[in-house]
């Protein structure tokens, strides 16, 4: 097709899947603290850099990635939690702008922590030895290990996302406080336990996507930079406040990121600005947003 | 008393005369400072502030994206001196017009959405621009950034011609543009298209109740901002004689919103304090340490939770209060 063959087409397809189990992960985070908080948290590519720095570490004490991986979303997870406690939260209430502002800030000194901690270099990162091989399918094209076990990992999270947040208490009370906090507080529910712990749940997953995509892209203080501008498109397009909207229009961009990169590789970091344009076009609110949500 | 009057006679002055303040002050400070190449950056940044100020100050739109003017303006005038060896003010009025244009397209698209979105969407045109710009290497350069800009004298065909590439000449040069600026700006601010801006900042819904057609003036707001922020780009160029691609890359627009902050928000001269301190500062620390967003980074949380106002909104707010309090006791 195009002059391309099918094989080189079917992993690019592949590629673009695990490019939108990353950019899934990171944009749940993003719309769940937003729908709920009504914070857009700049600070999230920093999460996510943070979440590879720390499987480094973790890489070097303990020399096993299993450790990092549970390790990694509990550590950036707490981190998010003290930030949401004693900086965020003195921001509810005020004009949405200001805690945009304010992570804003917090992801600079983030960033450059960093930078002065582990210096401006990146590093590599193994995946571990038995995730290195490749899966040969029909002898036709084969796959590396390594990202079929993102997309299985990633799977499983968004799956029991959904189930927490549609089958349990505490995710009923999520979706309603995403809809009306204050009728959420009515009821006699101390909304800022809750607040506390979706800014836990959004960093801790971002730090996971870090790791995760740490043998893949390498790790460096301004891999969350791009990441998190693109996330940002992921969730615009999508719809904020929507986990179905981050679920397809992560997939979605994955996709467009990853053929263009095959057919004109130069556009590959423009286009998803250029289908950002069109859907704002064609249906403003997003494809699944909640419109007129913090407008 | 008496100290205490002549500072209320003073700080009324000041307001009422923002205008000329600053003209005086900006045509003081390079005899103030250790060097002039620093009193050029800040009038630079300064102006940039400004034409930000338009939009996130006076309309209350927050704009993640101005580095997009900003490096339209400096990309411009770099490349059109370049290529057709026009005279100075042509190159200046190349970087404004497609800054202008850059504005009015992006803007269009931005405006569709409110709030949060339009922050987001507003940067992510100045991703686009800054990746257009990396890959198309033949028109700017790419990564190494656009080099070799000829320094083309000031110049009215047949009557003068002035070398201004002396720090002091230059200074006074972009000072020039930045009084005009300010002349123009102001008398746009306190004009009736002026007050139906700040009236938006305030309440959108009641001033499209009044009639106003807010979507079409927001529009505007967002092109003279833009138009301006493009001017300073083009300062910008003709100033380093380089267009860095970082000029586009995000983390400028967050200087210029950071700078907008630390002056103040929708103040007249919030802008130029903003710049003025932020390069000062930046200047100073990085004589300690290379690494000083980890001292900018803390300052800025700590302006958003404690001085969202910025330094001149708290001055203004403290003398408010001030005079209140005399006022009461008299």
């Amino acid at each position: 097709m195009f002059g391309i063959p099918v094989n080189m087409l079917i992993f690019q397809i592949f590629t673009g899947v695990v490019l939108g189990m990353i950019f899934i992960l990171l944009a749940i985070g993003l719309s769940l603290i937003f729908g709920l908080l009504t914070v857009v948290n700049f600070a999230h590519g920093a999460f996510y850099m943070w979440g590879a720095y720390v499987a480094l570490l973790c890489m070097g004490y303990f020399g096993n990635f299993w450790v990092g991986l549970m390790i990694v979303p509990l550590v950036t997870g707490a981190v998010g939690m003290a930030i949401e406690y004693l900086l965020v939260r003195r921001l509810y209430g005020l004009n949405p702008d200001y805690p945009l502002l304010l992570t804003f800030g917090i992801s600079l000194t983030m960033i450059e922590a960093i930078r002065i901690l582990f210096g401006t270099t990146g590093y590599p990162f193994n995946a571990p030895v038995f995730l290195q091989q490749s899966v040969n399918f029909f002898n036709l094209f084969s796959f590396p290990l390594y990202r079929i076990f993102v997309i299985l990992v990633t799977a499983v999270i968004i799956f029991s996302l959904w189930l927490f947040l549609e089958k349990t208490n505490v995710g009923l009370i999520i979706r309603g406080g995403t809809r009306d906090s204050e009728m959420v507080r009515v009821l006699g529910i101390d909304i800022s336990k809750i607040w506390l712990m979706v800014f836990g749940i959004g960093t801790g997953l971002a730090g996971l996507a870090g790791i995760l995509a740490a043998p893949m892209r390498g790790v460096y203080p301004e891999m969350g930079v791009a990441m998190l501008v693109e996330c940002f498109v992921v969730t615009v397009i999508g719809g904020m406040g929507s986990l179905k909207g981050a679920v397809i229009s992560g997939l979605l961009l994955g996709q467009v990121v990853s053929l263009t990169s095959l057919f004109r590789p130069e556009m590959s970091n423009i286009v998803i600005f250029i289908a950002m344009a069109v859907v704002l076009l064609i249906k403003p609110s997003g494809l699944f947003g909640i419109s007129g949500l913090l407008e | 008393m008496f100290i205490e009057s002549r500072l209320k006679i003073f700080f009324q002055w000041v307001s009422d005369h923002s205008a000329l303040m600053i003209i005086i002050v900006l045509a003081i400070i390079p005899f103030l400072l250790p060097y002039e190449a620093l009193a050029t950056q800040m009038i630079i940044w300064g102006l940039l502030a400004l034409g930000y100020n338009i939009l996130y100050g006076y309309t209350g739109l927050l704009s993640f994206g101005h580095a997009a003017y900003f490096g339209l303006g400096a990309y411009t005038t770099g490349i059109v001196l370049i290529r057709t060896h026009c005279s100075l003010l042509a190159g200046i009025g190349a970087g404004v017009l497609v800054s202008c244009i850059g504005a009015t397209v992006i803007g269009f698209f931005c405006l569709r959405r409110r709030g949060i979105y339009f922050a987001l969407l507003t940067m992510a045109f100045a991703q686009m621009l800054y990746f257009t710009a990396s890959i198309w290497e033949s028109l700017t350069g790419g990564e190494p950034g656009l080099r070799n800009i000829p320094h083309p004298p000031l110049e009215i065909p047949g009557l003068f011609s002035l070398n201004i590439y002396t720090p002091l000449r230059f200074y006074f040069f972009v000072w020039a543009c930045v009084v005009v600026s300010l002349l123009l700006l102001n008398r746009i601010l306190e004009s009736p298209f002026g007050k139906v801006l700040q009236g938006i900042r305030e309440n959108e819904k009641r001033a499209k109740a009044l009639g106003y057609n807010t979507n079409q003036i927001k529009w505007l707001s967002f092109i003279l901002s833009g138009t301006f922020s493009g001017l300073a780009g083009a300062l910008h160029t003709l100033y380093i004689h380089f267009v860095g691609l970082e000029q586009l890359y995000w983390e400028t627009s967050g200087k210029i919103l950071l700078m907008t902050l630390l002056g103040g928000p929708g103040t007249f001269f919030g802008p130029f304090i903003g710049a003025g301190a932020f390069l000062y500062l930046e200047d100073i620390i990085s004589g300690f340490t290379q690494y000083w967003m980890i001292v900018l980074g803390p300052i800025f949380v700590l302006c958003v939770l404690f001085f969202p106002q910025g330094i001149w909104g708290t001055i203004r707010h403290w003398t408010d209060q001030y005079k209140e309090a005399g006022m009461k006791r008299g």
